[in-house]
């Protein structure tokens, strides 16, 4: 029997991992695949809730997990390739057309 | 036996996002993403979500990360490379996310849950997973449900108006 | 003890199912050569061997000792991933498939929806050869082929549901026993032909294969590829084929089951039936024109979506009237 705290550190550390990526990294695509990382560490942590407890409410918020990710990940993208046509690159530090 | 692989898959989660993170070509980016979802989902076959894994694989590595990836050839992998690929803060942005994960950790590290329980069903035995999973998803979180499918619907119509070249004149 | 002796015959098995697929998938290049001739009033390879049954041998030598290329300003990683990323998903779903009551990899309740989630894994590996080679044609070659896929795996997901509701359960052998009395060919027509012109679509085969044609200017996602890697690339192939045939026998045609007064195996009877259907499949390539792009994109989208959920309707509706 795996002891839940092991699910919950792996999903720390994924968030981790995920965080930095988004917080570090300039290509505009990076930051989504990281932010595609901290929703599947949060999965993890789902599902391991849902196996310490037998209870299925973990697994099917896991699924609307995953159902979110693809609308976010889809109107992302649309973001970032209506952006990419007036300018080469997408380096989040140079989409600055509104700062003051 | 079970602790094992358990390790085996976080490891190979691990190893792979730590890729992802770090690499300068976006292409190999997606690709190490794609081999943490795979081994994300051999975890949920050990946590007895077997149904997850199957969607896990059909939905984000098979559909999702397609789509990052016809997106991502569409924009020049090959001018990206050779920019700066890390922020001017990044040590700042490394200690942010440290103490958020230490954060995390002392909220749900504390402990004090009750006890653990095990599924009524074995692993591979019909009925299993999916069936208790479908009479869960279709009467307690029916509303959800409905609500996702409108929600992937707005997310659908709003990505074809959003990429859609605009015709001037 | 227990565990060892568990594993190790599972990895016999393996073993004894991947060597017989391998052996099978090389001589179907023959088979299909002979069979194109035969249907076209010519032999075929007559030379290598009576009656030209060492050919693949010439083609696999041919093929291993060519120069492997590798563009200059190819990405060198994914360029030499790509074949084993077509390749492998093909394999992977032998490990669930029934051949017979007794003979099977292993069985899981989620069966049919590894099936479906390890096949839409194929894309991938066309999508980075077509990128990786860093060719036009080649990454023209590749979107369009992995769009052309992307699209009818939904149709051949969605018509699976129907023998789904048929069995009640996703576990492959359940399946192919709920089939003992009719088999689901017979319950479910509108399905196995919408699935067997998905599977057709997905293993690029004629009449949509555009984007690896002939008469096409290049070969479309694995132009740049030569020697050893072209040949994993044409083996994926037939391996697909036979793989989407090994499922439709299982969901369709009663898998292992035969006909009761002919004594046969059961896993005989399976390949008896894959037999009859990779025969089809090479039979259409004989005899069929090439669809264009877009009037693929309009059969799949038009016709065939609607098809399946009239006939995934239409099955709950009998389902829950009469049974």
């Amino acid at each position: 029997m795996i002891p839940l705290t092991h699910f919950l550190a792996l999903g720390a550390i994924l968030f981790l991992i995920g965080a930095a990526g988004v917080l570090m990294r300039r290509n505009a695509i990076m930051i989504l695949l990281s932010i595609e990382l901290m929703l599947n560490s949060v999965n993890v942590t789902f599902v391991g809730f849902a196996r310490q407890w037998a209870d299925l409410t973990g697994q099917v918020f896991a699924i609307f997990i995953i159902a979110v990710a693809a609308c976010e990940a889809a109107v992302g993208l649309a973001i970032l390739i209506s952006l990419n046509r007036d300018r080469q690159m997408v380096n989040v530090d140079e989409i600055n057309l509104l700062k003051w | 036996m079970e602790l094992l692989f358990f390790y085996i898959f976080a490891a190979g989660i691990v190893g792979a996002s730590l890729l992802m993170v770090t690499r300068a070509n976006v292409i190999h980016a997606a690709l190490s993403l794609v081999l943490a979802f795979l081994f994300m989902a051999g975890l949920f076959v050990l946590a007895g979500a077997e149904f997850l894994a199957g969607v896990q694989i059909l939905v984000y590595a098979g559909g999702i990360m397609v789509l990052y990836l016809f997106s991502i050839m569409l924009m020049n992998v090959g001018v990206s490379i050779r920019l700066r690929q890390w922020h001017r803060q990044s040590v700042l942005a490394l200690a942010a996310a440290l103490l958020l994960a230490a954060e995390i950790w002392m909220v749900l590290g504390r402990g004090g849950y009750p006890e653990a329980r095990r599924w009524p069903w074995k692993l591979g035995e019909t009925p299993g997973n999916v069936e208790a999973l479908g009479q869960v998803l279709y009467t307690k979180f029916l509303f959800p449900f409905e609500v996702a499918s409108m929600l992937l619907l707005a997310a659908m119509i709003g990505a074809i108006v959003l990429a859609k070249r605009r015709i001037t004149r | 003890m227990g565990i060892v002796a568990e594993a190790l015959i599972a990895l016999v098995k393996i073993a004894v199912v991947l060597g017989v697929v391998s052996l099978v998938v090389a001589y179907l290049t023959y088979l299909e050569r002979k069979i194109i001739a035969h249907i076209q009033m010519r032999l075929g390879p007559m030379r290598v061997g009576w009656h030209g049954l060492l050919q693949p041998i010439a083609d696999g030598l041919k093929l291993f000792l060519k120069e492997d290329i590798i563009p200059d300003k190819a990405d060198k990683i994914v360029f030499v991933i790509a074949p084993v990323m077509v390749l492998v998903p093909a394999f992977v779903v032998y490990s669930v498939l029934p051949f017979s009551q007794n003979f099977y990899i292993t069985q899981i309740n989620v069966g049919l929806f590894f099936i479906l989630a390890v096949s839409s894994l194929g894309v991938f590996g066309i999508v980075m050869a077509g990128w990786a080679s860093n060719s036009k044609y080649s990454l023209l070659g590749a979107l369009r082929s992995a769009a052309q896929m992307l699209s009818y795996e939904i149709f051949l997901g969605f018509s699976l549901i129907g023998p789904l509701m048929l069995a009640g359960s996703l576990n492959l052998q359940r399946i192919v026993e709920a089939q003992g009395d009719v088999w689901f060919v017979f319950y479910q027509p509108l399905a196995f032909v919408v699935f067997f012109i998905a599977s057709l679509a997905e293993t690029n085969r004629v009449p949509f294969d555009l984007p690896e044609a002939e008469t096409e200017l290049v070969a479309g996602f694995h132009t740049e590829y030569s020697g050893m890697k072209f040949a994993f690339f044409f083996l994926a192939e037939y391996a697909n084929i036979m793989v989407t045939t090994a499922v439709a026998v299982a969901l369709f045609f009663g898998g292992w089951q035969g006909i009761d007064w002919i004594p046969l195996p059961g896993f005989v009877w399976y390949l008896l039936k894959m037999g009859v259907l990779i025969f089809v499949f090479i039979w259409l390539r004989a005899t069929l024109p090439r669809y264009r792009y877009d009037q693929l994109m309009r059969l799949g989208w038009k016709f065939m979506f609607p098809l399946v959920m009239a006939n995934i309707f239409l099955t709950g509706l009998v389902k829950y009237l009469f049974l």
